[in-house]
């Protein structure tokens, strides 16, 4: 395991992902540029940038290919999430971006147990780790008005290898307020 | 599945082109910047793209990857790292840029300053590779997501730095591929980065790379604010405190309307709908409605205004419609007229008098005209030959007439064109002529014929359109056709015909004649008036007094430039010339045009029968109306506007404000004490009103009415900031505040009404209903003032609109056609005649139209294919003059007069 103090928080959550993926040869990796995007450098080839373009390398080094889809449509409902993943939820968010990130997604996730409906793939991992400091934060009337996230939050939090040393996240069971 | 598109969003360059490039099949459905499409987003996301399985995709680069992955073309570790540099990198650096350049006017090296690093990326890593694309030997998702981001700030490779020289070369071959030109033609129009300003100025600044350090001003609402200064507060509150007191008297004017002597008179016309033809969308849009709407707002600012118009009724269509129908003319035109009659008021149109050329009147006026001009010698006497059929009796309009083409001996050219070889033909010149009504075999004979000496009063023309022109507003289509008329020199034009339905020609030697149409129809504006007043000529030989307005769509422009013009002013009488001519371009429908004899499209007797109420019409086509360029209506669209501007916005507005009244206040304006937010609101709202009261000054009617929408958008930010329902439960201080909040938004729900009026006058007369509006209120200033007074009683309040569901509108769509993918044709707006020689006499075949398109596709991918792989000179120069001459034939076959460069109007799928 070679995690280097300092480096962004995405090439920490790359090195979560690696573990939850069963990879055990830890690779290195360096950042670039003001956004601080993770480097993986490959054994004798180019070197790869960006979170989605590692996790979906790392993935099929993995050999674990459906987690990308595996129709058109769901690898492209994967690669669309990656993308929301890095486009809106990496930056700084305001308090009224957050809230429009869980009202959207909840809506989203109403009538699906995954990101890409019926199967679990990357974008549910990476969308676990990219919120997760979000969900952390939020109070018990706003973990029950975003209801459909808790849910789904909560299912990947418990999902086999996924969570790690990440501290896991209470849902109250019983809704509190009933015209939340 | 359906790819959602709005013109001038960059976005929907690379999707397009990525469909393109992949080959993927989808259906095209435009909709608004801020079209709310995909239901789960807050954010109003376009392009995105609803797949049969009931998956939106809203991510333009999930949208192409997906149109690459149905191809089967799976991406790689390189291109899904493109897409992701593109993705958090590329798009932000532009975004700002285009920013910089189309909201805040930055100029060049400025505008590349803000990507200038991004370009060297790639320009770097295409230096480093040898292949000619970004990831290997041929484009792939990567070249076409780049160059789409790319182009709106780029457009071409020649502002790219010299030493950029891979990223040139690579953007000049990405900008020549196919999917990405037509992606281009397709989502563009030649206003350059111009148009994605409105959809740059919608997205918060928030979404930008930001250059300044972040601010806490609220980020909710994204109106683009203009910055007040202190005194236009100030004003607007002193403005708000007069009170109706300050309202100016409202002008009602004498019936029969005439000019007032000291006052602002407005003299509108319409162009004359043809009677023997139902009037679709596009006819109304084009004129009356458009005129209706003018007239409307004049009388709001109390000026003095009399809107006119009538049908059109002499000529060779109505002599044939009548022998079709086993009726006299006379009869047809009576029975066409009150069809016309029935929809311009059904759609509310204000007409003070809606008349008709085939009257006492009109041959009285024609005539007195007519000896003018005879006695002022600018009538000139020629002999024209014609064909005649002895059988029918008649002599044969050029459309009458069938025989072997001259050139290719086709055996069923018309008597104006061939339509196998394209060539314009005149009809004495066919072979085995025959009469395409009794097939009999017409005969060559001359005839004596009168013209207007038009040369010879080119002079006075020019000289009086220099002057209209510098004080008048034209629109720039009028200037635009008026000038290549002149530019070409203009000929004698004849003015009489072989006809008997018409106005007779009171001359010896030409009695069995009757005036041409295009001579006779602009009269009726004045023998239509001389029906209305007996004192006609107050209004017709008074150029003193009388400001002239005329309204018609582009076709009808150069016989009221210049041909009317020039009757008049060699008449020599001290007519009222036009001051003010306002042309609009063509509406289309759907993909295609409107057609009567396909039965496609919506047609002015056919609106009433699909239950949509006639103010959402109007609000519809007025939100539409082709001002500036080509638009088209859409029934998807027209239920987004609907819900979203009518019910969300405005309806929602109007309705909130009414109701707080009602509910928390029984039904009386509450006190108002103003603060400085509250100021602040009215000075935004005065602005907008001055803004409106500019724009239709200047009759740019569609731009005025986006001006009242922004002003329930100031609303309902308003009520939502300052949540009335919630204060009112609160201590004294925050009920005090919830009644001002509430007597301000009722305010500018007034004024909303009294704006609408133009645009919608029976949801108007509702609101004004519901709020007990005092009619002495409906004029129009431009300060803002408090109309409903504390203690005003308003009525019942109710919703003002109702929802437009999706199955009723596609139940709609499939009963009225569309989805045509037919090449587009402008539709004729209100046609006043047919008109020889000026470009729609050439008649256009849609069919054929078709096939030559895609010829000329083929040649043009042939050519480029010879030029690649370096072919031969005389090769390539022999498939070029192919090239050209399909060209041409299908300019020809789309109605466009070949010789003239064709319009730089954007060919549609």
């Amino acid at each position: 395991m070679a995690v280097a103090a300092g480096l962004g928080p995405e090439a920490e959550e790359l090195v979560l992902l690696e573990k939850s993926l069963g990879l055990t040869k830890g690779n290195k990796y360096g950042v670039q540029g003001e956004r601080k995007s993770p480097v993986l450098q490959i054994n004798n080839g180019p070197s790869l940038t960006g979170l989605a373009t590692i996790a979906t390398h790392l993935v099929k080094q993995a050999k674990k290919e459906q987690l990308l889809g595996k129709t058109a449509e769901e690898k492209a409902v994967v690669q669309q999430w990656l993308e929301y993943r890095v486009t809106q939820i990496a930056l700084p968010c305001t308090k009224e971006d957050t809230r429009v990130i869980l009202k959207d997604l909840n809506l989203y996730l109403e009538d699906k147990v995954y990101l890409a409906r019926n199967n679990f793939t990357l974008a549910d991992i990476l969308m676990y780790y990219g919120l997760h400091h979000i969900i952390i934060d939020l109070t018990v009337q706003e973990k029950e008005k975003y209801l459909n996230v808790s849910r789904w939050f909560n299912h990947i939090q418990h999902y086999p290898g996924i969570r790690q040393h990440l501290s896991s996240i209470i849902f109250m069971k019983n809704r509190l307020f009933t015209n939340a | 599945m359906r790819l959602y598109l709005s013109e001038g969003s960059p976005q929907g360059l690379k999707v397009l082109a990525a469909a393109g490039a992949s080959g993927a099949r989808v259906r095209l459905e435009r909709v608004p910047p801020d079209g709310h499409v995909v239901p789960f987003l807050t954010h109003p996301r376009v392009p995105a793209l609803h797949l049969d399985s009931g998956t939106f995709l809203f991510s333009p680069n999930a949208i192409c990857q997906y149109f690459f992955l149905l191809a089967g073309k799976e991406h790689t570790d390189l291109t899904s790292q493109w897409l992701e540099w593109e993705a958090t990198e590329l798009q932000p650096a532009v975004s700002t840029a285009l920013y910089g350049h189309v909201v805040q006017g930055k100029k060049g090296g400025e505008v590349l300053g803000a990507i200038r690093k991004t370009l060297a990326y790639i320009d770097q890593s295409l230096t480093s590779k040898t292949t000619p694309y970004l990831t290997g030997e041929a484009e792939s998702v990567a070249d076409i997501v780049l160059w789409a981001t790319l182009f709106p700030v780029l457009q071409d490779e020649f502002c790219l730095p010299d030493e950029l020289q891979a990223l040139r070369s690579w953007f000049r071959i990405m900008n020549l591929l196919e999917p990405c030109r037509n992606a281009v033609e397709s989502v563009l129009t030649p206003k350059g980065a111009e148009q994605f300003k409105a959809y740059l100025q919608k997205q918060p600044v928030s979404c930008l790379h930001s250059e300044k350090p972040a601010t806490n001003e609220p980020e909710e609402e994204e109106l683009a604010q203009r910055s007040l200064s202190e005194e236009e507060i100030a004003a607007a509150a002193d403005a708000w405190a007069k009170g109706a007191a300050a309202l100016p008297e409202r002008w009602q004017p004498q019936s029969p309307i005439l000019p007032v002597e000291g006052r602002r008179n407005v003299l509108i016309t319409s162009a004359l709908p043809y009677v023997n033809n139902v009037p679709h969308l596009g006819n109304i849009i084009g004129c009356v409605l458009s005129a209706d709407v003018f007239a409307r707002y004049c009388r709001l600012r109390n000026w003095n205004t009399l809107y006119v118009c009538g049908t059109d009724e002499y000529g060779t269509a109505t002599e044939t419609k009548a022998l079709e129908e086993g009726l006299t003319p006379q009869q047809i035109c009576d029975k066409y007229n009150t069809v016309h009659t029935q929809i311009y008021q059904w759609f509310n149109i204000s007409f003070d008098y809606f008349g008709r050329t085939t009257t006492p009147h009109q041959t009285t006026i024609a005539q007195e005209i007519f000896h003018r001009l005879l006695e002022r010698d600018v009538l000139l006497t020629d002999t024209v030959e014609q064909l005649r059929c002895e059988r029918c009796e008649r002599f044969l309009a050029d459309r009458f007439v069938e025989g072997i083409c001259p050139f290719c001996n086709y055996e069923e050219a018309r008597g104006d064109q061939c339509d196998k070889c394209g060539k314009l033909i005149n009809a004495v010149e066919l072979k085995k002529p025959q009469c395409k009504v009794c097939k009999g075999s017409p005969v060559v004979k001359t005839s004596q014929h009168l013209f207007l000496d038009l040369p010879q009063l080119e002079g006075r023309l020019e000289q009086w359109l220099e002057q209209s022109w510098a004080t008048g507003d034209w629109t720039a289509n009028a200037r635009f056709i008026t000038r290549s008329w002149l530019r070409d020199g203009l000929k004698p034009r004849c003015i009489t015909r072989d006809l008997k339905w018409g106005t007779p020609v009171p001359l010896e030697g030409f009695r069995d004649k009757v005036f041409y149409v295009w001579f006779d129809a602009p009269i009726g504006y004045l023998s239509i008036t001389a029906n209305y007043t007996a004192q006609w000529e107050r209004w017709w030989k008074n150029p003193q007094q009388v400001e002239l307005y005329n309204f018609m769509a582009k076709d009808n422009v150069p016989f009221h430039s210049v041909v009317f013009p020039c009757t008049l002013l060699g008449a020599e009488d001290n007519y009222t010339l036009v001051n003010h001519l306002i042309a609009t371009e063509y509406l289309n429908y759907e993909d295609g045009k409107f057609s009567k004899s396909r039965g496609i499209g919506v047609f002015g007797d056919m609106a009433q029968d699909t239950g949509i109420p006639a103010d959402i019409w109007r609000f519809y086509l007025l939100f539409l109306r082709p001002e500036g360029q080509d638009s088209a209506f859409s029934w998807h669209d027209l239920l987004l506007k609907n819900n979203s501007e009518l019910l969300n916005n405005l309806g929602n507005f109007v309705n909130r404000a009414g109701m707080f009244v009602c509910k928390f206040f029984d039904g009386r304006v509450p006190p108002m004490e103003l603060g400085t937010d509250d100021k602040r609101l009215l000075a935004h709202v005065t602005l907008e009103l001055r803004q409106f009261n500019q724009l239709l000054e200047k009759v740019r009617i569609r731009d005025a009415l986006r001006c009242i929408l922004s002003v329930s958008r100031y609303g309902n930010q308003y009520i939502q900031v300052n949540e009335p329902w919630k204060r009112i439960k609160g201590p004294a201080a925050d009920r005090t505040r919830a009644g001002t909040v509430t007597g301000v938004a009722v305010n500018i729900a007034c004024l909303i009404s009294i704006m609408l009026q133009p645009f919608m006058p029976d949801v108007s007369a509702t609101i004004q209903r519901q709020l007990c509006v005092p009619q002495a209120c409906n004029i129009l200033t431009d300060t803002f003032l408090c109309l409903l007074p504390p203690g005003h009683q308003i009525g019942t309040v109710s919703p003002l609109f109702q929802k437009l569901e999706l199955d009723e509108i596609e139940a709609l769509r499939q009963r009225f056609g569309g989805g045509q993918t037919h090449a587009a044709h402008p539709s004729p707006g209100a046609r006043m005649s047919p008109m020889p020689g000026a470009g729609s006499g050439l008649a256009r075949d849609p069919q054929r139209a078709k096939e030559l398109a895609e010829a000329v596709t083929q040649q043009g991918n042939h050519v480029r294919q010879l030029k690649t792989s370096k072919a031969e000179k005389g090769q390539i120069d022999a498939a070029v003059a192919t090239l050209l001459e399909l060209k041409k034939q299908l300019a020809l076959a789309e109605g466009k007069a070949a010789e003239v460069p064709a319009p730089k109007g954007k060919k549609k799928k």
